[in-house]
């Protein structure tokens, strides 16, 4: 037993700063066993499938023009806002393994939700507004405001693709396994229903449909989450004391899960985990989209005061949750059996986290089936079938928004592309990026995965959030500060997570890796933003020019609103 | 540039703005920095309080501290809501106005 527990121990030290996003991306990890087949969570799933397609058609028939696919006509309310970016936020791995994270280490997984949290409140006092005063579309059209187009927009398409491309293969291969798991189907089919249906709701739907795919998850999911909770307070008579002391009681670690463990010690992977977690937020593509489909700054303003109430909440469930699998898992039921764990404990020992069937991401999956029978268990695993869905429809949207609006619109066509041909593109982009994905899902189907949303979240953090800010803050920045450093932030951030213990060593099986933080992101976000520093006061050329005395009427508008993008008439 | 856009920004009531929200944003932007580097160097560097039972339990000073943490970021949201859906909105609203 102390085998096991320091192997899991091991395997999160070397997964370090990276642990949370790894929690973030394939929920069930290494070869599954394929499970029974799970009728009611089948049916279900088939419930949402259908209702949710209902939707798409409703939204099919209000999506006309390119305002209404890009940003569903500006028309979405902040707090259906706040919850659609809560929704894409609460993946099912970040459900799973939160809860997996609190089921094995105590008090450890609050640490993770916290700094999954707190860049919220930073996005709204510094960036929403302006962001929303700003843009149209795509994050690109905030940070090309006064520059070049080509250049500029190029560079954002890129950061976006590769971090939409890291994050969806993460999805797939994390649906496939779950769903193999919890449903008892195969894997290659569970990944073909996830790319059909995304490119169903995104082609047909555009951001009407995306958005409220993601609301009604959210909605399913909080729902679900709470009932957990409540069930697992209300067998303590609401105290959490009790319900502590009993964890403590049969976990094997005892009280050490009441404090901080062994996974963050060194302050230099700490401030570098926060930094990625909270510029990543700020740079990813799907997520700074969703700024666009309300009808001013003051709803965006709403939307992350409503986003970050319902995350910090579903965090909070979460570690209820977490703790309520200790009990449910490693102490015997009503008859003294143990029936989550492989092999019950021997007489007058504890049991083991790690024979816990499944691994460690199932504990949450288990305690549902504990407080709520097979019927409650079909549920919420429809439920992470339904999660994964909706976070990949956001993904692939801001995937095609990037090749259609970006790519093809301003830097192909200069701008003179008719709206019908941009839609077009899109919804080709989209039919593309979906069968890509379903190949990849298939290709990667072994291979470790965890590292590719690490992968995401360091490039939006050191790729397109530097260039976003510096564009709206500092008036001395130019077209090629931003273009240089844009490309050190992204060039640099990949290479160094390559040479990183995750990969180099983790993944490609090197003794030893050359770069020593799990985590770049203090070192890539930083270079990034001293060489658009660098590289912007040293150009002296006419076109710096004339970008440096545009600043002031962009300054004017992001804090404003004169003559931002208004929602459209229907 | 525009020619509403210079009336604007010799506006004082513009200049009134960007100053107090401004300052508001940083002010909360700290705070929040403050308290979750703070929980951050805790756990790095408190372990042991951090691990302190509160009175008799098991229940450890560690619990309340970060779930205040987690609240903390709502309520700082709602604050600042609070005041830029009001006053600042209201001061944006006569800027507008001033143009016409």
């Amino acid at each position: 037993m102390r085998a096991a527990t320091t192997r899991i121990a091991g395997a999160l030290a070397a997964a370090g700063a990276l642990v949370p996003a790894a929690v973030h991306a394939a929920a069930v990890e290494g070869a599954v066993q394929k499970q029974a087949t799970n009728w009611e969570a089948i049916l279900m799933f088939l419930a949402f499938v259908l209702f949710t397609l209902g939707i798409t058609y409703w939204a099919a028939r209000r999506t006309k023009s390119a305002k209404d696919f890009y940003a569903a006509g500006g028309g979405i309310t902040g707090f259906q806002n706040g919850l659609a970016i809560a929704g894409d936020y609460m993946s099912a791995a970040s459900f799973l393994g939160i809860a997996g994270l609190v089921y094995a280490n105590g008090f450890d997984g609050l640490i993770f939700s916290v700094g999954w949290l707190v860049g919220w409140p930073i996005i709204l006092f510094l960036v929403a507004e302006r962001l929303r005063n700003l843009g149209k579309y795509t994050f690109a059209d905030v940070a090309s405001y006064r520059f070049q187009q080509t250049p500029i927009r190029t560079l954002s398409a890129c950061g976006s693709l590769a971090t939409v491309t890291f994050y969806l293969i993460a999805q797939m291969v994390g649906a496939g396994k779950l769903i193999q798991l919890l449903f008892g189907m195969d894997y290659i089919w569970a990944v073909v229903i996830v790319g059909v249906l995304m490119i169903g709701y995104v082609t047909f739907g555009g951001m009407l449909a995306t958005t409220w795919v993601q609301i009604i998850k959210a909605v399913m999911l909080l729902s679900g989450a709470s009932f957990m909770a409540f069930m697992i307070l209300a067998k303590f008579g609401f105290s959490p004391e009790a319900m502590f002391q009993a964890a403590v009681s049969v976990h094997p670690k005892g009280v050490a899960i009441m404090s901080p463990g062994a996974l963050i010690t060194d302050p230099v992977s700490a401030i570098s985990l926060g930094m990625a977690l909270m510029f990543g937020t700020a740079g990813l593509p799907h997520i700074l989209m969703r700024f666009f489909t309300v009808a001013d700054a003051k709803e965006a303003r709403k939307s992350v005061f409503y986003a970050t109430g319902f995350i910090g909440y579903f965090y909070i469930l979460t570690f209820i949750i977490g703790f309520g699998a200790i009990l449910m898992i490693l102490a015997p039921d009503a008859n003294g059996a143990y029936p989550f764990l492989t092999a019950a404990p021997a007489a007058g020992a504890k049991a083991a986290i790690t024979s816990i069937i499944g691994g460690t991401n199932m504990a949450a999956i288990h305690t549902a089936h504990a407080v709520g029978g097979d019927l409650f268990y079909g549920f919420i695993s429809a439920v992470a079938f339904a999660t994964i869905l909706a976070v990949v429809a956001g993904l692939t949207l801001a995937g095609a928004s990037a090749v259609s609006h970006d790519l093809y619109a301003s830097v192909f066509a200069k701008g003179r592309a008719n709206e019908a041909d941009e839609i077009r593109v899109s919804k080709i982009t989209t039919v593309i990026i979906g069968i890509v994905s379903i190949f990849l899902g298939i290709a990667f189907e072994n291979q470790n995965v965890a590292f590719m949303v690490g992968l995401a979240f360091v490039i939006a953090a050191s790729a397109n959030f530097p260039i976003l800010l510096m564009s709206m803050f500092w008036g001395k920045m130019t077209t090629r500060g931003a273009v240089i450093g844009g490309t050190i932030g992204l060039v640099s951030s990949v290479t160094m997570l390559v040479l990183g213990p995750t990969v180099w060593k983790a993944v490609l099986g090197n003794p030893a890796a050359i770069f020593p933080y799990d985590n770049p992101g203090l070192f890539s976000i930083t270079l990034s933003f001293v060489a658009i520093w660098f590289f912007s006061i040293t150009d002296n050329s006419e076109q710096a020019q004339k970008e440096r005395r545009d600043f002031e009427a962009q300054y004017v508008r992001s804090q404003t609103g004169l003559g931002a993008e208004g929602a459209s008439a229907h | 540039m525009n020619q509403n856009a210079q009336r604007i920004l010799s506006n004082p009531k513009f200049q009134e703005l960007i100053a107090k929200r401004s300052a508001f944003a940083w002010t909360l932007s700290v705070a929040m920095l403050v308290i979750y580097y703070g929980f951050i160097l805790l756990v790095a560097f408190g372990k042991g309080f951090l691990g302190t039972p509160i009175g008799a339990g098991v229940t450890t000073w560690g619990i309340p501290i970060g779930l205040f943490t987690i609240v903390s970021a709502f309520i700082l949201t709602g604050i600042y809501v609070n005041r830029a859906n009001g006053e600042f909105d209201e001061l944006n609203r006569q800027i507008m106005e001033d143009l016409k």
